[in-house]
């Protein structure tokens, strides 16, 4: 604090510091959420389209309740189940449990349309030149199927990064929540807005315009 | 587990809350307008011949896109503060998820508008329809067609997005419920009885677009 009681710092160097570790924080709990996410929802979405009646049935209302009720409201409510149960754990593993989750239902959808979009007459052929399932699946759905739904993926992967940032809800120090924190220590909220919002496009922007590519090139 | 839960006092503030939820659906419903509106001059703006429209208006899709709704909140809840301009936490969430719909909505309108081949605007116009004709009776019913159901998701999303009003001071039903919560410290309860309201009001929606999207469009299929 200066003499004159100013308790405002301006921005220095370190600060960019903070904030580019909060980046990388933010890169780690949404890398880690989509890749468990992902595997689950792969495995609903060949329940979604392949089980019988009852499993589509369950899975698809379970799966609604996550897109249906607000993530930031999820966040907030496992972390205090987890307090109440008795095994309070860090926010990362709280975030990264719930955004993996409801990665999971997201990609569930994606996964589904994908098995769904392989021609069944395909399948039948695979499986008349003496294919297993799960061969069929391996060699035939997985490889066509991918086609239909990567730029999907890529969407949800995407929105998936960006809620990363309802994690700070609950106390996790990620690029948003470290971009207040600085803010409230130098009240520069407009360049430090701008600093984030610049990561946060940097991040995003390149990976959907690679989507976007890869879908023109598959549809040629 | 020796936490007891309490529901007295989510019962008793469930007609708080209820009010809540009426600003929720307020704050989703003008956002909604206005990103319509605006999404649709975007999608316009992208496919004018002209280089400034052009611009400005991907450069608006690219930003609403890519970056997370929640910064686009406090960027004008509270970025705009170096300028000397101070937003509500009402206008600030309203601006925030109008700017972030329209973003979105302006891809949607696009594909809309793209499914529609230029010859039968030609056609229509040979037939002697005026160019606003040529929209209200060609255009307009078949883009409706291709983006009812992507515009129904786009509203519940933005409800759902409105939750973040909270972290921006705004009492809609997710800071009513910390509210209470702080007043009671009930977190577990009160945010559970919010999310079940969420989950209706959303189920709410999905049927009454079903419904309303089967009455319009009963007429034939294209």
């Amino acid at each position: 604090m200066d003499p004159a009681g100013n308790a405002f710092t301006d921005l220095r160097w370190v600060d960019l510091l903070f904030l580019g570790e909060a980046a990388i924080r933010t890169i780690q709990i949404s890398a880690v959420s989509i890749l468990v996410g992902t595997v689950i929802g792969v495995i609903l979405g060949w329940m979604l389209a392949s089980g019988n009646i009852f499993v589509r049935l369950l899975v698809n209302s379970l799966l609604d309740v996550f897109r249906s009720v607000p993530l930031i409201i999820q966040l907030i409510l496992f972390d205090s189940f987890v307090s109440i149960a008795g095994f309070p754990m860090p926010a990362f593993w709280s975030g990264t449990i719930v955004l993996s989750v409801y990665t999971a239902a997201l990609v569930a959808m994606v996964a589904r349309a994908g098995i769904e979009a392989v021609d069944p007459n395909l399948r039948r052929a695979a499986r008349s030149l003496g294919m297993g399932y799960w061969q069929d699946m391996r060699y035939i759905v997985w490889p066509v199927g991918i086609r239909a739904v990567f730029p999907s993926w890529i969407g949800v992967s995407l929105s998936v990064l960006k809620d990363s940032a309802l994690v700070s809800a609950i106390g996790y120090i990620e690029l948003l929540r470290a971009s207040q924190i600085l803010t409230t220590k130098t009240q520069e909220s407009f360049k430090i807005m701008l600093l984030v919002g610049l990561f946060y496009f940097l991040m995003s922007y390149p990976i959907s315009k690679a989507g976007d590519y890869i879908e023109k090139k598959w549809q040629q | 587990m020796d936490y007891q839960f309490l529901w007295r006092p989510v019962f008793k503030a469930l007609p708080e809350l209820v009010d809540a939820a009426f600003l929720t659906m307020q704050v989703s419903i003008i956002s909604m307008i206005i990103g319509l509106s605006i999404g649709l001059l975007l999608s316009f703006g992208r496919r004018s011949k002209y280089f400034i429209p052009r611009t400005l208006s991907t450069i608006w899709v690219e930003l609403a896109r890519n970056t997370p709704v929640l910064f686009q909140i406090f960027f004008f809840y509270w970025g705009l503060g170096e300028f000397g301009i101070f937003l509500s936490s009402y206008v600030a969430v309203v601006t925030a998820l109008s700017f972030n719909t329209a973003g979105y909505m302006a891809e949607t309108f696009r594909g809309g508008f793209n499914a529609i081949s230029n010859t039968q605007l030609q056609a229509s116009r040979s037939l002697g329809m005026s160019f606003l004709q040529t929209q209200r009776y060609i255009i307009i019913p078949q883009v409706l067609r291709v983006v009812y159901y992507p515009m129904t998701n786009q509203f519940i999303w933005v409800i759902l997005m409105s939750s973040l009003g909270m972290l921006a001071g705004l009492r809609e039903l997710t800071g009513e419920t910390q509210y209470f919560n702080s007043r009671t410290f009930r977190t577990f309860e009160f945010f559970a009885a919010t999310a079940v309201i969420y989950y209706i009001i959303a189920k709410l929606v999905m049927i009454a677009a079903r419904l309303l999207g089967w009455k319009i469009f009963k007429g034939g299929k294209t």
